[in-house]
Parts: C-alpha cells; structure tokens; sequence
C-alpha cells in the first residue's frame, strides 16, 4: 500500500531521516513512537510530500510518488499526479487545521466537490453521514471556532475520510489537545482501525498504540530503530533506546498518577 | 470668538458652492474609479508576485518598486505631460485616474501580499493534503482568509486615496482643491474658500473612516456565523458565495 525505499531528507545541516525504509501493508496499522525530534511528523509529511526528499523513492500502491532526474535527485511527477496521490492518502494534523470560515460540513465538502468534482448532492450525503459517525451530527453548521479542540479535530478526521482515501495519516493528533478531549479523538481512530482502514499513526498516546496498532515502529535521530508488534515492543524491547524511552514515558506517567501509559479518560473496548 | 469669524467672508458663498460641491464630485468619482480599478490590478500584481513564474514575479516586482519609490506626482507628470510627446493624449481626468491608479495599485499589491502571506501555513498544508492545486488553493482557501486580514489597511488606503486625489489637481483636473484655487483667485477669499473645503474633505472622510473602524471591530470578531443563514450555513463575509451550500 505504502513503501519507503532509503528516504533521506535533511534540513539544512540537520539530517532528519537517515536512509529510512518502511512498508505499510492494506489495513494495517502502523504507530510509529519516540522522542521529539526523531523525524517522526517529517517522515509522515514525505508520505504525501508535503516535504519533498533528498533521495529514495516513495510508493503509493505501487506508484512511485518521484521520478528520478539525470543527476540522480527526486524529482516530483508533474504537479498533478502528486495532488492526485496525495487526495488518495488523507491526513490529519496536530493543529487540526480546520478552514476557519467555512463551517464543518462545508469543511468535508469542500475538496470531494472541488478537487474530485463530484456532486454536491452525494458530497453533502456522505459528508453528513460521516459527521454521524464521528460523534458531531448536532455541529453541522458550526464554525470551527464554536467547537472545542476534540471536536474540531474530528472534523478534520471526517475531512480527510471525505475523499475516500485509501490510507489515513496522523500527526500528533491528540497532542494540542486537552487532557478530556484525547478520548474522544483517540474513540474515533479506533473505530477506523477496527473497519480496516489503512493508518500511520504517529503518536504519543502508547495505550492506543499498544491496543491498536498492527505493529509499532521506534524512531529516534532519523533511523528506524526497531519495529515489532506492539506485545514485543512494550514488554519486551530488544533496544536500548526503545527500553529507555518506553521506561520514561512510564514514569512520567506514573508522576500523572495514571494507571500505565493508557490516559483514564479513554474507555478500552 | 468673534475674532475668529471676523476672518469669514461668506459674501459670494451662494454662487460659488455649487462650483466646490461639483469639484468634491469629481474627487469622490475619482476616488471611486481609482480604488475600484486597484483593487483589481492590485490583487493581480499582489498574485503576480507569489507565483512561481520567476519572470513574472521578478516584472510585477520590478513594478511595484519603481511606482512606491518614485513620487505619484513625478507619475502624473509623466502621463499628462510626457506621453503627448509619444502621440498618447489623455484628457486630464483620465489622466488623474491612471496616474493614481498604478501608484495605488502597486500599494494595494503589496496590502493583498501581505494578506496572503499571513493565512497560517497550517492551512495551506491542509489544503495541499486534500489534493488542492495552487489556483484552487488560492481560491478557496487563501484568499477569503487573506481579504479578512486585509480590510482594515485597505480602508485605510481609500481614505488617504481620497485626499490624494488632489494631486490631480496639478494635471487641471477640476477637484475638489483645484475648483477652490479658482474660485479664490478670483475672489480672494482665501481664508473661507479653503476653510470650507477643509471642512468638505472632513465631511466626507470622517465618515468613511468611522466606516473603517467599524470594519475592523468586525474583521476582529472572528468568524462569526450568521444565525438563520442558508440551510448549509452559507460561506459567510469574504467566502467565494456559492463555493459550498
């Protein structure tokens, strides 16, 4: 579904993904965790080159996102196949990103009628429908501003759902939010993993990537440290840098008084 | 007090008034004309200059800053007097209006630039990610936030372009200053004459700016939705009307 192949990118000096490979099979999910500045959101944006790469190749169901020029550096395909690609591949984002003066079922219409140029009778249908589905059915004509970051947030995930994309990614989406508002978010996510959408979840909630994901994948300075099922990877990780960074995130959240790494707000199915 | 209106002479008033209202006429058409016209050529520009055409953007560039760094007089000059030489004669309105037109319209460029440059990145990403190509971007996206941003430097504009219209005066178009000028070379009123069209300009423009404020506590508001709107709570104030509902 999605492939990396050796994506190197840096900014300036600061080399952020080191020759990093991953592959991400229909319907699984795939958390990826580690500390700030691991790379994590920058390997996500190349996904759907919001960041462009230095080199290596990116494929979206076996279509290379890049095409490769004389001197050997990743090119992108002309423009429109790239927006193409990346209307197959949703996204959602920390700071929701919501369009501030349309309201929330305008918010999920807005690029199935403009870029996919369907009809607005059928948008509409499914855009209302997946407002039911993320819990928001009473918000249809509230401004972003009028609902709460929990909210918006999943407004953003129906959003992306609107172009039926055939992959989902998300960044850091509970981490702008209020600690009573995770749950809610993290309810949704679930329920799209459990219908087999395909997901890259970069995240910081470990209850979630533990209950969820298909498997987890520790980064830290721009290389894929380790990956495994989420048993392996929490109980018994073969790295170092995976043993200590899981280590003091239990121990922050033990300060917090929570019970393991799973936030109380958030029923377990 | 009395010294003060000691100084008036309201003799003549009655028969030349209608000269002053008719020359506050034709600064207000002028006002009108130019502010319509750059707004539009402004927002050309202002799209010239973020484009990824390098030639383009290096011309509109070029244009912007040879109209803010050279006087809009020097510009009004050139028009009225120079361009006869090369067979180009305008009468003195249009001449006025084309002068102040490339002048404003290289300030408002740079009004909408900023505007457009201030819409938070989060949004353009987010619109990247939904597969949104640059034009349907800056459409949808870009340009209804831009507009609300820029509101208040815009008004701000239209009321300077008011007084400015005056330089037109120096390619005899009859204004709202110029119309005076006759007047009180003739009468020698000075002192009336140019009180009053003090007072004309004051009439108008307070008004206008108490307009912009007004503007500006709204623009501040945020994006309030208008309750009872259109079943699909309709794009409100600056949307693209029509662009969802």
């Amino acid at each position: 579904m999605i492939r990396l192949e050796k994506i190197n990118k840096s900014f300036g000096r600061l080399r952020v993904l080191r020759d990093v490979s991953l592959e991400v099979q229909r319907g699984e999910v795939v958390c990826v965790i580690g500390p700030s500045g691991a790379g994590k959101s920058t390997l996500l944006r190349c996904i759907n080159h919001l960041e462009g790469i230095d080199s290596g190749t990116i494929y979206i169901e076996g279509t290379p996102v890049y095409r490769f020029t004389r001197d050997g550096r990743p090119m992108v395909d002309p423009d429109h196949r790239i927006e193409e690609l990346r209307s197959q591949v949703g996204m959602v984002f920390q700071s929701f990103n919501l369009f501030p003066h349309f309201t929330a079922l305008e918010n999920i219409m807005m690029a199935p009628i403009h870029v996919r140029r369907e009809s607005r009778d059928d948008v509409r249908r499914r855009a209302l429908a997946l407002l039911v589905k993320v819990g928001l059915s009473d918000k249809v004509h509230a401004y972003p501003h009028e609902l709460s970051g929990g909210q918006q947030q999943r407004v953003a995930i129906a959003r992306a759902l609107a172009m039926q994309p055939k992959a989902m990614l998300f960044d850091e989406v509970t981490s702008a939010l209020d600690p009573e508002l995770i749950g809610e978010v993290l309810r949704v996510m679930r329920q799209l993993a459990a219908e087999g959408m395909t997901m890259v979840v970069v995240t910081h909630e470990m209850g979630f990537a533990r209950d969820v994901a298909d498997r987890v994948i520790f980064m830290a300075d721009g290389v894929v440290v380790e990956e495994g099922s989420p048993q392996q990877m929490f109980s018994a990780p073969k790295n170092d840098r995976t043993r200590q960074f899981l280590q003091s995130i239990l121990e922050r959240n033990a300060e917090l008084g929570d019970e393991a790494a799973t936030p109380p707000s958030e029923p377990r199915p | 007090m009395k010294g003060i209106w000691a100084l008036f002479d309201f003799r003549g008033v009655p028969e030349y008034l209608p000269d002053l209202l008719k020359g506050a006429a034709i600064t207000i058409e002028m006002t009108f004309t130019v502010m319509a016209i750059s707004l539009v050529l402004g927002l050309i520009v202002a799209l010239a200059r973020v484009t990824r055409l390098r030639p383009v953007r290096a011309a509109a560039t070029f244009y912007v800053e040879v109209m803010r760094g050279t006087p809009c007089l020097l510009q009004l000059f050139y028009i009225y007097f120079v361009l006869p030489a090369f067979g180009i004669r305008l009468a003195a309105f249009t001449a006025g209006v084309i002068g102040l037109t490339v002048n404003y319209a290289a300030y408002m460029s740079e009004v909408y630039r900023a505007g457009i440059q201030a819409v938070a990145k989060g949004q353009l990403e987010a619109a990247q990610a939904l597969g949104m190509s640059r034009s349907l971007m800056m459409r949808l996206i870009i340009l209804p936030q831009a507009i609300r941003i820029i509101v208040p430097p815009l008004g701000n504009h239209f009321i300077s372009l008011f007084k400015d219209t005056s330089l037109a005066s120096i390619v005899t178009v009859k204004e709202l200053i110029f119309a005076g000028q006759i007047i009180a070379a003739t009468n020698f009123q000075y002192f009336t004459i140019f009180t009053l069209i003090g007072a004309i300009y004051l009439m108008i423009s307070y008004p206008g700016s108490l307009g912009v404020q007004y503007l500006e506590r709204r623009m501040k508001i945020g994006y309030r939705p208008r309750r009872g709107a259109a079943p699909a709570g309709g794009p409100t104030r600056g949307a693209p009307q029509g662009a969802v509902s």
